[in-house]
């Protein structure tokens, strides 16, 4: 195995190849700092057509990319959203023209906290100014504009990617003809906030952490991050899914060992999961961006409440919320659907039923697949006739 | 097209904002939208149907009419149109007042319990009456309030719903009922179609 140094030397060398755009515009962040020069990583799947009305853009989750479909050249893994979008998919590259940009913040090349600060040369680490869903959005507004598309054909995203649209529509709402929300909220819950602090405060506590700077000891606090995305997993499934999925089933033994081992399947997954995690993802970048979900709350940047932040829409909506998912339930979901509705929004919402959880998602799911593939061609449709009269 | 379908469009005027609850495929939805520039909007439970509907790309919003209506603002609809679901909730008076809340006007349209076919299979029978428009058997109907054009005319005289007018269905015809006509109509119309609010 080669040496955590070595192996962060090598993404860092990798993450030079991938195509990014400098923001040349300064960007106010609502810290209150500015940031400009910055890099915007991106990639883009499928051709942007003549009249440029096949274009989606695609709002990455937490621990996402940019590399949502076919092979993540840094991970050598499949995109993380290879069962919605693709030649022939849900999302069909064939047909229209995939965007998604690595977020501000965030590790895959965008402007993150491992970058080196120019004020110093040294990394970030915790000088990294606190992101909101707004910056990361208004960074992403700027490589439409680079890529000369001035108005999408689709907008969507789950997750925190859910939360980046909603907030995309509020703030640009005319920049997208439809848009589908996923498993998402306008607000994170206290519930989730708990989550996210249980996160942090497992990659604080890991003395390689060292507030931030370890970064510049090529070292990367690889037990409290494995912890952190853990709870995560944990949170993406439903109780029923997990007990489906691994009940009291060992590990590749008859029996208990009596030791703290990885005894159960389910303990051994979780190790799995945590550990492979930290090989791709920065501490500090978890830090950031889950600050940045925590914060989010778009009825509070809009005084008169949620519906005040959806007027004036004329982007057509399609809610998505799944049964069994409690990280953002089915509830908060409809929240959102009466928001929009109360706005007089043009709206719809489904709920598919399912044992899979908040991953529902990113899984081979039919119905959630049918659902998204039948609303983006219907809006094409519509899309091009509006664009013709 | 269903007949009920072509009577309720020709109610509805051009341009209007239409709610259509319990929308099932979009059928009425679309026929609205095509024919009469209506901007429409649907409410449907069923999973298979809500995706009908958004491949047609009509806007539906899954849930339950029984429960999920406060989620619409008072007034912002031009009409309600609920087809043939009334008998079906737990409180269908619940559900015909947050109708009114919603719409300027509503369109309620009953299967007929008083057509003559059904009062004769239970008053010679004695059986629950079976028919096209009452299709399921007595343990199987969604139906749990069932009523007659007379008792829905005189539900919204005792709740001070105003009637705009009712039209009953019997297969490929329609008439106006009134008030004058209302016992003969109530014995042969399968189907009634209210316009009230």
């Amino acid at each position: 195995m080669p040496s955590l140094a070595g192996l962060f030397f090598w993404m860092n060398r990798k993450t030079e190849d991938i195509n990014k755009i400098i923001v040349k515009k300064p960007l106010k962040l609502d810290c209150g700092k500015t940031i400009n020069n910055f890099p915007l990583a991106y990639e883009t799947y499928g051709k942007l057509n003549a009249n440029k009305d096949n274009a989606i853009l695609v709002f990455h989750a937490l621990t996402g990319d940019q590399f949502v479909t076919g092979t993540n050249p840094i991970t050598n893994k499949e995109g993380w959203w290879v069962t919605a979008v693709g030649p022939g998919k849900a999302i069909d590259t064939d047909k229209y023209f995939v965007i998604c940009a690595n977020v501000i913040g965030g590790c895959m090349g965008s402007l993150g906290p491992k970058d080196i600060n120019p004020e110093n040369n040294q990394p970030y680490g915790l000088d990294f100014p606190v992101i909101t869903i707004k910056d990361m959005v208004k960074a992403q507004e700027s490589l439409l504009e680079h890529l000369g598309i001035k108005k999408l054909l689709c907008a969507t995203g789950g997750s925190m990617g859910g939360m980046q649209l909603l907030q995309f529509c509020a703030t640009f709402p005319d920049k997208a003809f439809s848009a589908i929300p996923i498993a998402c909220s306008s607000s994170h819950s206290a519930q989730n906030i708990a989550l996210n602090e249980l996160a942090r405060q497992a990659i604080m506590a890991d003395p390689v952490w060292d507030n931030g700077k370890y970064v510049s000891k090529d070292v990367q606090p690889k037990n409290g991050l494995a912890v952190a995305r853990m709870v995560g997993h944990i949170s993406y499934l439903s109780e029923k899914g997990m007990q489906e999925k691994f009940g009291r089933k060992l590990q590749e033994k008859a029996d208990y060992e009596f030791s703290f081992n990885a005894d159960f399947q389910v303990e051994s997954y979780l190790r799995h999961q945590g550990y492979a995690f930290v090989e791709r993802f920065d501490a500090n970048s978890i830090l950031y961006i889950t600050r940045a979900m925590d914060y989010f709350d778009l009825s509070k940047q809009y005084r008169g409440g949620l519906v005040e932040a959806f007027k004036n829409q004329n982007t057509k909506f399609l809610v998505i919320s799944f049964s069994s998912d409690w990280l953002y339930t089915t509830k908060e979901n409809k929240d959102i659907v009466i928001a929009l509705n109360a706005s007089g929004a043009d709206v719809s919402y489904s709920e598919i039923v399912t044992d899979k959880g908040h991953d529902s998602f990113l899984l081979n799911e039919p119905e959630f697949l049918k659902t998204l593939k039948g609303f983006i061609d219907s809006m094409y449709e519509k899309f091009k006739n509006e664009k013709r009269i | 097209m269903k007949k009920e379908f072509k009577v309720i469009a020709e109610l509805l005027p051009n341009n209007t904002r239409v709610l259509d609850v319990g929308c099932g495929d979009g059928s009425l939805m679309n026929l609205l939208r095509e024919e009469k520039n209506i901007e429409v909007r649907g409410l449907e439970l069923n999973q298979e149907n809500v995706q009908l509907c958004i491949n047609k790309g009509l806007p539906v919003i899954q849930g339950n009419a029984e429960t999920e209506l406060h989620q619409f603002p008072d007034q912002s609809f031009d009409y309600v149109v609920l087809s043939q679901t009334l008998q079906a909730f737990y409180n269908p008076e619940e559900v015909l007042k947050n109708l009114l809340r919603i719409g300027k006007a509503v369109i309620v349209s009953i299967p007929n319990f008083g057509y003559w076919k059904v009062r004769i299979k239970l008053l010679f029978f004695g059986e629950m009456p079976v028919t096209k428009t009452l299709p399921n058997t007595w343990y199987n109907t969604p139906n749990l309030h069932m009523c007659t054009i007379k008792d829905l005319f005189k539900f919204c005289d005792e709740k001070n719903i105003n009637i705009k007018q009712v039209i009953g269905v019997n297969e490929d015809k329609t008439s106006f009922i009134k008030k004058s006509n209302l016992e003969i109509k109530n014995l042969f119309s399968k189907l009634g179609i209210f316009l009230i609010g």
